[in-house]
């Protein structure tokens, strides 16, 4: 067996002459959270959709849970859990309806259903608004619900396209500590779309930037942001005059601004050269009154690799 | 087993929508009364066309079938409020047919057209037409044919339709011109020769025509061949609708 739960091989969709997602090859490891990062209309939602079979790829294709989505898609299907980037649910069913039904097409046995049900209920904790319509549930509760539903049938990959679009800050935040926790308590791979920066920073252990199509770079958030090399140090002394000369010829100082008040300096990686810019000053009899360290944000990653920013 | 189970399920949610829209099973059963209460009466005063049992009895098994008739093909474009709430989505990346999909659908709307039938059939005293136990079996198995076949029409429709926008077009073109040539209203013997090709091509005249011989014990045509055609358009719509959903599954998500 691979250590790689999703691979995509030269996937291409087309629309007519449009290309949606042009020659996309990603490897997902197994039990992480892979988060695909781009605009909207980047070809997100379309990369999903195939991986979970409701497209079929109008070239290449992916391999997932060890199955063909073009040759296998029966097995695809059960091996995956969605969660769709609109609402997928029936306003005059209860939450409850609606999780036995799902577990009961993914052919779960009728023995077994309820006890599935309890756990999930246990991990949305709807309480009882779960034998609720579902008409009468918040955008939050709707969200959790279909989470939920999406893990009845114990998926091997959850699918998230964009699980948070519409939602309050706090509902938000509310749905990420859920996922989280979701983690931590089962073995499943989470493959997520977003344009939320902040969303792909705080869930997701590797990412992809994709636009037009295309992934432009993948990796952890922290190694993207570390690659910036564009840490910013920011510097107060009282012999400000004389720390700027002594800094400007140190090798690690790529870029040194001085206005009058403070002193900014670029480097590659500011956390490791603190101590050292502390001693330089302490052997030159510089007190340093502040020092302040800025680390790029995902935002400036993705400017950097697109071009744009992310929320134009 | 798999696939009966997500039959079943399909069907299940269908019957439960029906059930909790309590507004649709009223209208369902208050329009009918309308048709054979004030048409019936209206038009049956005016005129004698030597019918047993009066223009109301007569058009009493005609109403019943131009019930199923529009909430079949409704409940068949609901497919289309499925596709507009997700709920089609989140069947069509289950690990189930696409024939499933459509067969569970035709017998979940059918199960609301027999419910609302059956009513019907049970408030055949309104029109003095007598029923016995018999009679109301009958006349359930043969209602169980007609929605099984218009429903399955209802949803090739749907598959073939980018969104419920289309549905006047289908009210227009398709159901009031079936209700009008089935022989609901009127017998269809002795029509012009155009006319009567035309009703003959219309399946919800061996419908019409098969409860009429059940239920007032007079039809036009032996009550076997109206099997057998509603049979075959059962058959032709179920096929036909499992074979466009499936290809147009693309357009459906």
């Amino acid at each position: 067996m691979s250590n790689y739960i999703i691979e995509t091989k030269e996937i291409t969709k087309y629309y007519d002459d449009f290309r949606a997602v042009n020659g996309v090859n990603l490897k997902v490891p197994k039990n992480s959270a892979y988060g695909i990062l781009g605009p909207n209309g980047a070809g997100k939602s379309t990369l999903i959709s195939m991986l979970c079979t409701i497209f079929s790829p109008t070239k290449g294709t992916a391999i997932v849970n060890g199955y063909d989505i073009v040759k296998e898609s029966h097995n695809v299907r059960k091996s995956v859990g969605i969660v769709f980037q609109n609402r997928a649910l029936d306003d005059v069913l209860t939450g409850r309806e609606h999780l036995e039904m799902h577990a009961a097409l993914y052919g779960v046995k009728k023995d077994v259903r309820q006890d599935r049900i309890d756990d999930i209920l246990e991990l949305i904790d709807l309480g009882d608004k779960i034998d609720e319509k579902v008409k009468n549930y918040s955008g939050g509760m709707k969200r959790k619900l279909e989470i939920g539903r999406g893990l009845i049938h114990h998926p091997k990959v959850l699918f998230l396209d964009e699980p948070t679009l519409g939602l309050d800050v706090p509902t938000r935040e509310n749905i990420w500590s859920y996922i989280k926790n979701l983690r931590n308590n089962i073995d499943i791979t989470i493959l997520l779309t977003t344009h939320y920066l902040e969303e792909a920073d705080s869930l997701c252990d590797e990412i992809a930037i994709i636009d037009h199509g295309e992934i432009v770079k993948t990796g952890s958030p922290s190694n993207l942001k570390d690659g910036l090399k564009i840490d910013t140090i920011i510097l107060k002394s009282l012999k400000n005059n004389q720390l700027k000369d002594i800094l400007q010829n140190q090798s690690f100082v790529n870029e040194l601004n001085y206005d009058g008040s403070e002193i900014r300096l670029s480097v590659d990686k500011g956390a490791k050269l603190i101590p050292e810019i502390v001693h330089i000053a302490e052997i030159n009899d510089i007190t340093i009154e502040s020092m302040e360290l800025k680390q790029p944000s995902l935002e400036e990653v993705f400017i950097k690799y697109t071009g744009y920013k992310i929320d134009r | 087993m798999g696939e009966l189970e997500s039959i079943y399920q399909i069907w299940l949610r269908e019957v439960r929508r029906t059930v909790r829209h309590k507004s649709r099973i009223i209208t369902a059963v208050i329009t009918p009364l309308i048709w054979i209460l004030i048409f019936g009466v209206g038009l049956g005063s005016s005129i004698n066309m030597g019918i047993t049992g009066g223009y109301q009895a007569f058009i009493y098994p005609g109403i019943i079938a131009q019930s199923i008739l529009f909430v079949t093909i409704s409940g068949g474009i609901g497919l289309l409020i499925d596709k507009q709430y997700g709920i089609l989505k989140e069947l069509m990346v289950a690990p189930l047919s696409r024939p499933s999909i459509i067969f569970g659908k035709a017998l979940g709307i059918s199960t609301s057209a027999i419910i609302q039938s059956g009513i019907l059939l049970l408030l055949s005293f309104i029109v003095n037409v007598p029923m016995n136990i018999i009679t109301f079996i009958l006349s359930i198995c043969l209602c169980m044919l007609i929605s099984m076949g218009l429903s399955s029409l209802g949803l090739l429709m749907a598959s073939l339709m980018e969104s419920t926008e289309g549905f006047n077009l289908i009210m227009t073109f398709v159901v009031m011109p079936m209700f009008l040539l089935s022989g609901a209203l009127f017998p269809v013997t002795g029509l012009p020769d155009w006319l009567n090709f035309i009703v003959y091509l219309d399946p919800l005249t061996y419908g019409v025509d098969g409860l009429r011989g059940i239920l007032l014990g007079s039809s036009t045509l032996p009550l076997h061949l109206n099997l057998i055609v509603l049979t075959l358009f059962m058959i032709v719509t179920i096929s036909l609708s499992a074979i466009a959903f499936t290809k147009k599954e693309e357009n459906l998500v």
